[in-house]
């Protein structure tokens, strides 16, 4: 009886305001131990796998990589010279613009976790100086945010959840809306767009960077679906996540420079109504 | 005379990590909700053979880790096992009397129940699973049970746990 009630109040401290940070952290990191020991097999078969690579892959892998790497390089100085006008023109403007972002790079941890739920675990924690929110990337676009954190793994939610929601806006003509997560992990669906949007199938979506948690411009996924119902408010959108949610192995941990880890309390009491006003508006 | 009564308890401590990390063991994409619901099995195993050591309490503590290890509402599955405990305390003396079948059919009711109070709690908060596949899991672990329950019998047997 005593016990059913404490975990009633667990459960109802956890789901209405967070548990004190050092407190959840602690807790978390008790069973990091069975997480590496869930992965230990898998890391294992890899690094045998490394291990026992013959040098003619090796080689060829050498290869590709370099030729990949000259082309990336390639691209980056054009790229390098385009950022730079961009502030001039935003100097211009007197507008600001990010510039700096520092990138870390995270391993998924391969076990699984609730399976109603998309969220990864991955291999950094607040010891490597990650922050609640923090987003991340894959290679190809935006895989979600951290949404949990102890000093040695954290827990990532997905944009495909279905309590997530992320403020996008079309790449071809800047149009805001907010991405939500379906559950599945093939879809996102814009919400809120009225039946006369200018969207057409195959449009990029980024980010948006308002709501001050993702950075401008990353790419988030390719419009797949638009369905049409004069009798409806708004269009059903439908689009499809470029990250690699459910097969990337490496994540990236981007941290912008107005994104600083939160100094005190002061950003763990204002990040909650940011997260859960959308995702109560989806559920 | 305490020290007769009380033997092996670190079996039943590995057996729970054991089920703990079978709970967060990848599985292939298809087999997601047939994976077994492993803590609850043995918590019943031990509930019916260790009444007296085993109760209410340590299903909250395994509940609790179960639900650190999944990340998903902290205490879920603590008032789920807790419970499941305290039935299982209740019923035990019907239960381990009964033939190996009928005993697979009086824990699944049991596992459903434990999986119903787990949907409800996450149903109340908004993070309820949309799928009826969700139930599959109760039936992987009722035709585990007589394997759990033979394996884990030899294993109480073989380090004399009472």
């Amino acid at each position: 009886m005593l016990l059913s009630l404490a975990a009633l109040g667990l459960m109802t401290l956890d789901n209405r305001q967070k548990l004190p940070e050092p407190v959840q952290s602690s807790l978390s990191a008790v069973v990091y131990p069975l997480h590496l020991a869930a992965d230990l097999p898998f890391s294992f078969f890899d690094f045998i796998t490394e291990e026992l690579a013959t040098r003619r892959q090796l080689i060829e892998e050498n290869d590709r990589l370099r030729t990949q790497q000259l082309q990336y390089a390639a691209r980056l100085q054009r790229f390098d010279a385009l950022e730079r006008e961009n502030i001039e023109l935003r100097q211009l403007l007197q507008s600001s613009y990010e510039i700096s972002e520092t990138v870390l790079i995270a391993e998924l941890l391969r076990v699984d976790l609730d399976p109603y739920t998309h969220i990864i675990k991955i291999d950094k924690g607040s010891r490597d100086g990650l922050f609640m929110g923090q987003p991340v990337l894959d290679a190809k676009g935006v895989m979600g945010q951290v949404d949990g954190l102890d000093p040695f793994s954290s827990v990532v939610r997905l944009i495909t959840d279905p309590g997530h929601a992320i403020p996008v806006q079309i790449n071809r003509n800047g149009l805001r809306a907010v991405a939500l997560g379906t559950g599945d992990a093939h879809r996102l669906e814009l919400a809120s767009l009225p039946n006369n949007a200018d969207v057409q199938v195959g449009d990029l979506v980024v980010t948006s960077g308002l709501g001050g948690r993702f950075p401008q411009g990353y790419p988030v996924g390719l419009i797949s679906e638009i369905h049409i119902d004069p009798g409806e408010p708004f269009a059903r959108i439908a689009l499809a996540p470029s990250a690699e949610l459910d097969r990337s192995r490496q994540v990236l941990l981007v941290k912008t420079r107005s994104q600083t880890p939160p100094p005190a309390e002061a950003e763990a009491g204002d990040e909650e109504p940011a997260e859960t006003a959308p995702a109560e508006a989806s559920s | 005379m305490n020290q007769v009564r009380h033997h092996g308890g670190w079996v039943v401590v590995v057996s729970f990590l054991v089920a703990l990390l079978l709970v967060v063991f990848p599985l292939p994409e298809g087999l997601q909700h047939a994976r077994p619901q492993w803590v609850a099995l043995i918590l019943i195993y031990w509930t019916m053979a260790l009444p007296d050591r085993v109760g209410a309490g340590t299903g909250w503590l395994v509940g609790l880790l179960q639900d650190l290890l999944q990340s998903n509402l902290l205490g879920q599955h603590a008032l789920a096992y807790g419970i499941l405990a305290f039935l299982s305390i209740k019923l035990h003396q019907r239960i381990r009397v009964f033939p190996l079948w009928q005993q697979a059919l009086a824990v699944m009711v049991l596992l459903l129940l434990t999986r119903l109070i787990v949907l409800w709690t996450s149903g109340v908060t908004g993070r309820a699973p949309d799928t009826s596949q969700y139930w599959f899991a109760s039936v992987t672990s009722t035709a585990l049970w007589p394997v759990v329950f033979l394996v884990m019998r030899s294993v109480r047997q073989r380090f004399s746990v009472r």
